[in-house]
C-alpha cells in the first residue's frame, strides 16, 4: 500500500500532485518521504480541527493533518481510499491526508505562473505559484510556509 | 619478526598516540593503563621493549619499573620512561628504579621510534 | 585512527580528568588528607598537560604547568592545602576547564582571570618554598632541547610536527670527514646492564657519529668458571673522528652516564688510529640481526668489514652471556602452559561505545517490545483452543524481551555525578559574585539514571542552584545576625525511590517569605486577594508562570527565567517538582524523575472510547466508586469519600476534552493518584484494560507538547496511545488551565 518515492530521478523540478475535493495541489517531491494509505489516527486533545491525530509510522509518532481543513476547505471524512503523504516540514515529519495522488510532474521554472492577486491571506501564505498542465490548474504549496504558524501556535 | 612494545600509560590520549605511532612503525603494541596492569600484562606478552609513563594511579612508573626488574625474565628488557617530567630528580629516580632511558613529552613520533631502536638491537 | 580522533579522545579524557580534579579538590577542601587524593588531583592536571602538549595547545599547557607546579608543592608537603589555597585551586580548575573548552570549541577565555590565577598560583608555589632554591614556574614547560635537530618530519600517520623537547639523541646524518678526533674511554658498570642498556648498542650509536675505531680492553675478564654473568668486565677505548660536539658524544651515553665511567676528550695531534691496537674478537651478528626493528633493517645489516662492528660484536658476546641466562629462563617459561589470560581477570572492564549505537539498539529493542506485544495480541485473538505450547513460547518470549530491554536500558544508566560536579562550580561562582559563603554538599552521586535524563537535568538544576545561592541563602551578616553559621550550606542529593530517581536540593537559608510570595501572586493576578491557601500551596506558587520574587531581576537568577520554566523542563522529563519550606530554616526542592525516558510501566485505560496509559508510579490504588461515596461539592465539583476523607474527582475525559459532560463516576473506575505537591485526586476513567510496560515515544519529535499528555506509545494493535500527564491533569482540576497561556485562577 505504501511505496517510496525518494529514488525517482530528479530532473528539472519534480512535484507530486494530489487531489483535494475538485482541486489539485502539488508539493516539491524532495520534501516527500513516502505515500501510504489511511489508517485510523489517535485523536489529540486540545488540537485544532485540521489535526486528525497521530499514527504509528514504523515506531515513530506521526501527526496527521487534514490538508483540506488546513487549507480552509471542508473537513475530510477519511476512507480507506484516502492517502497520506508523509512529508518533511522543517525538522518534523508530518502526514498530510489527501484524497488521491494524481501525478508526478517534472517542470521548469517557466511553467510556474504567479499566484493571482485575488487570493486571501491564507492562500498567500501557502501558495507559491500556479501550474497549467493539460488544461488542469495545479496550485503549488510551500509546506514550510503553511506550517510556519503551527509552531508559534504550539509555543 | 615484529618487535613487541609494551606501553604503560593512564592517559587514553597518549595510549592512542603511542599505538598509532608504534603500529605505523611496524611494531606490535601491547598496552596497559597503569603499573599494576602493566605487570599483569607483562607475563603474557614478552615485550622487546617497554615504554612507561611515570604518573599513574594504583602503581606509578617507578614502582612498575622496579617490578619489571625484579622479574628474572624481564630484568634486562629495555625500559623507556615517557613522561612530561624533565627535571633531574625524576630522571634519577627512574634510573634508580632501573629505567634504561627516557623521553620527554610531548613526544615526537620519529624520536620515539629512534629511542626505541636505540635501546633495542 | 587519525589525529582528529585522538584529539577527540583527548577532550573526552579532559572532561573526565576535570571531574576527577574537581572532586579531589573538594575532598581536600573537606579536610581529606589522603596522599592518593592529592596524587589523583596532580595526575589529572598532569595528564591534561601531557595531552595538550602533544596537540600543541600552548595556552592549555602553560596554565596546566603552573597549576601542576603548585599542586606538586602540595604533593611534596611544601604547601598546606588550606581553604584559601583550595579556593585558588578550585578557581584554577574552573579556568582549566574553560581553557579546555576553548581549545575544543575555539572560544575565548577570560585572559585577565587566567593571568590573575597564574599569579596567585605562582605566589602559592613560591610562598611556601625555601627561598632561593625554587625556580619560578615558567609559563611553558621547560624546553631544554639544546641540540640542533632536523625539523620533525610529518609522517604518514598524520602527525603534525609538534614542539618537541628531547634531550640527547644524536641524529643519523652522515658525518663529514673533517672535524675533531675524540678519545673516549667507556667502562660500563654492572648497573648499566641491569637497567637494560647495552654497551653494544651504545657503541653502534656512537659509530654513527663519524669514523670510529675501538679498542676493547678485556684485561678484567676472569676464567669462565669464575665469571659472574651479571658483571661487567669490558672497557672500551674509542677513537672517534667526527664533526659533532663533545655534547653530542656525551648525549649518546645519556641513558648510561650514571652507570659507567665515561671520559671524552679531544685527541692529541699525534694520536692516530694505528696507535690504538685492535683486538680481534669473534662475533655473532645474528644477535643484532634477528631482532632488528623493521625500520632498522638496512642499518642493522652492517658490513662485517666495519672495524667498529667487530668491537660491537665483542660487546655483544659479553652481554650475551647475561642475555643467554635470561633467554634460557624464558624458554623454560615458554615450555610451561601459557597463562596470559590471567591478566585479563583484573578490575571491571569497560568499553567505550558511541551513544548512537546504543540508541539504535534501544530503538530496535523498543520495536521488538511492540512487535512482541502485537504478536501476543493476535495470537490471543486467533487462538481459541489455547494451545499451550504457543502460549508458553509467547510467555517466554515476553520474559526474554523484557530482560533484553532491561539490560539495554542499563547500558544507558549513568551516575548523576558529572551533573552534581558541575553544580559545585556554579555555587562557587555565584557565591563569589554575590559575596556569600556557601558550601555545596552532595550525596548519592553514584545514583544511576538514564543518560538522557542526566543531560536534561543540568539546565533546570543549574537554575535552581543559582536561585538557592542568590535568593535562598542569606548574606553572611544576616546569617550571623540570625545566629546561624555565616557559611550557608546547600545540599544536593540523589537516591532511587520506587522506580524513580529522587533529587533533593536543600538550602539552610531563610526559607520562602510567604507573605511576599502571596502578595506578589495577588499583584500579578495569579490568585484572588482573598484566596485561602495552605502554606504548601503558597510555597508552590513560585512555580507559576511569570512569577519572580526577586525585586529586581539580578544577573544571576534573572534573565527573565522563572521557576515555572524549571518546572516545565522537569515535567517535560516526566518528572515532578515540589518545594517545602520552613521560614528561617531553609527550603527543600524535591524532584522525582523517571529512571529512563524510554519505557514506563503503565495502566492501560479507556476514556471516552480512547485508549490512554497512566504511569503506574502515579497510581496509589484503583477503586470502583459506589453511589453512596460520591458527593457533589459546589456547582461542578464532586468528591469521593475514601476511608473517611474526601478526595476531589477528576474526569479525565472532560479535562482532555474528549467529552462535553462529566461521566457518571459509578459507571467507571477511579484511579487514586498522588500528585506532586501532595494531595490526592481520584481520576475517573471508563475502564481498565490492564497493566503493561510501554515504550515511550516522543510527541514533540514530530508534533508538539500537548498539555495533559506526557508522551505517546504504541500498543499491541499498532495504534498510538497517549500517556497521561497525571500532574498536569490534577493541576487542571485545581483550576489551572491546561492551556499554558491562560492565567491561573485559584479555587476558593
Amino acid at each position: 500500500m505504501s511505496y517510496a518515492v525518494k529514488n525517482l530521478v530528479q530532473e528539472g523540478r519534480e512535484l507530486i500532485a494530489f487531489r483535494i475535493g475538485d482541486q489539485e495541489f502539488c508539493v516539491n517531491i524532495m520534501s516527500v518521504r513516502e505515500i501510504r494509505g489511511w489508517t485510523p489516527a489517535t485523536p489529540m486533545p486540545h488540537a485544532p480541527a485540521y489535526m486528525m491525530g497521530v499514527i504509528n509510522l514504523r515506531g515513530a509518532v506521526l501527526p496527521i493533518i487534514d490538508l483540506s481543513a488546513r487549507l480552509g476547505m471542508k473537513e475530510a471524512e477519511p476512507t480507506a481510499r484516502h492517502v497520506i503523504i508523509v512529508a518533511q516540514v522543517k525538522t518534523k515529519i508530518v502526514g498530510l491526508l489527501v484524497e488521491a495522488v494524481s501525478d508526478i510532474l517534472t517542470i521548469t521554472d517557466d511553467n510556474i505562473q504567479p499566484v493571482p492577486e485575488v487570493s486571501s491571506e491564507l492562500e498567500k501564505q501557502y501558495a507559491r505559484g500556479i501550474l497549467a498542465i493539460d488544461k488542469r490548474m495545479i496550485c503549488m504549496i510551500d509546506l514550510d510556509a503553511l506550517f510556519a504558524e503551527k509552531e508559534s501556535e504550539a509555543a | 619478526m615484529k618487535k613487541k612494545v609494551l606501553t604503560v600509560d593512564d592517559s587514553r590520549t597518549i595510549r592512542n598516540m603511542l599505538l598509532v605511532t608504534l603500529n605505523n612503525a611496524g611494531f606490535e603494541t601491547i598496552q596497559a593503563e597503569d603499573g599494576i596492569e602493566g605487570l599483569e600484562v607483562l607475563e603474557g606478552c614478552n615485550p622487546d621493549v617497554i615504554v612507561t609513563d611515570i604518573n599513574m594511579p594504583r602503581l606509578d612508573g617507578f614502582g612498575f619499573i622496579e617490578g619489571v626488574r625484579r622479574n628474572e625474565k624481564y630484568r634486562a628488557v629495555p625500559i623507556l620512561v615517557l613522561t612530561t617530567e624533565s627535571d633531574a630528580e625524576k630522571k634519577n629516580r627512574a634510573r634508580q628504579a632501573g629505567a634504561t632511558g627516557w623521553i620527554v613529552k610531548p613526544f615526537d613520533p620519529a624520536k620515539l621510534i629512534d629511542a626505541i631502536e636505540r635501546v633495542t638491537a | 585512527m587519525d589525529m582528529n580522533e585522538i584529539k577527540e579522545i583527548f577532550f573526552q579524557e579532559c572532561e573526565e580528568q576535570l571531574a576527577e580534579l574537581e572532586s579531589g579538590l573538594l575532598k581536600l577542601n573537606d579536610g581529606d588528607r589522603d596522599p592518593e587524593t592529592v596524587n589523583a588531583v596532580f595526575r589529572a592536571v598532569h595528564s591534561i598537560k601531557g595531552g595538550a602538549g602533544a596537540f600543541g595547545l600552548d595556552d592549555l599547557v602553560a596554565f596546566a604547568h603552573v597549576f601542576e607546579t603548585t599542586l606538586d608543592c602540595v604533593r611534596s608537603n611544601k604547601l598546606e592545602p588550606n581553604h584559601d589555597v583550595l579556593k585558588v585551586m578550585l578557581k584554577s580548575a574552573d579556568v582549566l576547564a574553560d581553557l579546555v573548552s576553548a581549545s575544543r570549541d575555539g572560544g575565548s577565555v577570560d585572559e585577565s582571570r587566567t593571568r590573575g590565577l597564574v599569579k596567585e598560583l605562582e605566589a602559592l608555589a613560591k610562598g611556601e618554598l625555601p627561598a632561593g632554591g625554587h625556580e619560578a614556574p615558567k609559563a611553558a614547560p621547560a624546553a631544554p632541547a639544546p641540540k640542533a635537530e632536523a625539523p620533525a618530519p610529518t609522517d604518514d600517520s598524520g602527525f603534525q610536527p609538534i614542539p618537541f623537547t628531547f634531550e640527547g639523541f644524536g641524529d643519523d646524518e652522515e658525518p663529514a670527514i673533517e672535524g675533531a678526533t675524540y678519545e673516549i674511554t667507556f667502562k660500563p658498570r654492572r648497573e648499566l646492564y641491569a637497567k637494560g642498556n647495552e654497551a653494544a648498542l651504545l657503541l653502534r650509536d656512537l659509530s654513527r657519529l663519524g669514523e670510529m675505531s675501538i679498542n676493547c680492553d678485556m684485561e678484567a675478564l676472569p676464567a669462565l668458571d669464575k665469571m659472574d654473568p651479571e658483571a661487567s668486565y669490558f672497557a672500551w677505548k674509542i677513537s672517534l673522528k667526527t664533526t659533532k660536539s663533545e655534547d653530542d658524544i656525551r648525549a649518546v651515553f645519556e641513558f648510561a652516564e650514571w652507570d659507567c665511567e665515561l671520559e671524552v676528550k679531544v685527541a692529541e695531534e699525534n694520536t692516530s688510529d694505528e696507535e690504538l691496537p685492535m683486538t680481534p674478537v669473534p662475533f655473532d651478528l645474528s644477535i643484532l640481526d634477528d631482532s632488528a626493528a623493521p625500520a632498522e633493517e638496512e642499518k642493522a645489516a652492517a658490513p662485517a668489514e666495519d672495524p667498529a662492528a667487530n668491537a660491537v660484536a665483542a660487546a655483544e658476546t659479553a652481554t650475551g652471556v647475561a642475555k643467554a641466562v635470561a633467554r634460557a629462563a624464558e624458554r623454560k617459561e615458554a615450555a610451561a602452559p601459557a597463562t596470559p589470560a590471567a591478566a585479563a581477570a583484573a578490575a571491571p572492564q569497560t568499553i567505550r561505545v558511541d551513544l548512537d549505537r546504543v540508541d539504535r539498539l534501544i530503538n530496535l529493542v523498543g520495536e521488538l517490545v511492540i512487535n512482541q506485544a502485537m504478536l501476543s495480541q493476535s495470537v490471543i485473538e486467533n487462538d481459541n483452543t489455547g494451545t499451550s505450547s504457543i502460549n508458553m513460547g509467547l510467555e517466554e518470549l515476553q520474559q526474554l524481551t523484557r530482560e533484553i530491554q532491561d539490560s539495554v536500558m542499563a547500558i544507558r544508566a549513568q551516575p548523576v555525578k558529572p551533573v552534581f560536579q558541575r553544580m559545585s562550580r556554579i555555587v562557587r561562582e555565584v557565591a563569589d559574585m554575590v559575596g556569600k559563603q556557601i558550601r555545596l554538599v552532595t550525596e548519592g552521586e553514584n545514583t544511576e539514571v538514564d543518560k538522557t535524563v542526566i543531560d536534561k537535568l543540568a539546565e533546570p538544576l543549574t537554575h535552581m542552584i543559582r536561585n538557592a545561592v542568590d535568593h535562598g541563602i542569606e548574606s553572611p551578616e544576616k546569617r550571623e545576625a540570625a545566629g546561624k553559621n555565616p557559611e550557608g550550606t546547600i545540599k544536593l542529593s540523589a537516591k532511587h525511590r520506587s522506580g524513580r530517581i529522587l533529587i533533593e536540593l536543600q538550602d539552610d537559608g531563610a526559607g520562602i517569605n510567604r507573605e511576599r510570595v502571596r502578595q506578589k501572586a495577588i499583584d500579578n493576578d495569579l490568585i484572588a486577594a482573598d484566596a485561602n491557601l495552605s502554606d504548601d500551596e503558597i510555597d508552590n506558587l513560585i512555580f507559576m508562570p511569570g512569577f519572580s520574587t526577586a525585586d529586581k531581576i539580578s544577573d544571576i537568577s534573572g534573565r527573565g527565567v522563572g521557576m515555572d520554566v524549571v518546572k516545565r523542563s522537569i515535567q517535560a522529563l516526566g518528572g515532578r517538582i515540589s518545594i517545602s519550606s520552613r521560614p528561617g530554616f531553609g527550603s527543600t526542592f524535591t524532584m522525582s524523575l523517571p529512571l529512563t525516558l524510554a519505557v514506563l510501566d503503565g495502566m492501560v485505560v479507556t476514556v471516552a472510547g480512547q485508549t490512554l496509559v497512566v504511569p503506574l508510579t502515579a497510581i496509589v490504588e484503583t477503586l470502583q466508586p459506589e453511589t453512596s461515596a460520591i458527593h457533589s461539592f459546589g456547582a461542578t465539583q464532586r468528591l469521593i469519600s475514601i476511608r473517611n476523607s474526601f478526595c476531589p474527582l477528576v474526569d479525565v475525559g472532560r479535562v482532555l476534552n474528549y467529552r462535553a459532560t462529566q461521566a457518571n463516576p459509578v459507571e467507571g473506575v477511579a484511579l487514586l493518584v498522588e500528585s506532586e505537591g501532595g494531595g490526592q485526586r481520584a481520576l475517573m476513567v471508563d475502564a481498565i484494560q490492564g497493566q503493561r510496560q510501554v515504550v515511550i515515544k516522543s510527541l514533540e519529535a514530530n508534533y508538539t507538547n500537548v498539555p495533559g499528555i506526557a508522551a505517546a506509545t504504541i500498543l499491541g494493535d499498532g495504534r498510538v496511545a497517549l500517556i497521561l500527564d497525571v500532574d498536569a491533569v490534577v493541576a487542571a482540576s485545581r483550576g489551572q488551565s491546561l492551556k499554558p497561556e491562560m492565567s491561573f485562577a485559584a479555587t476558593g
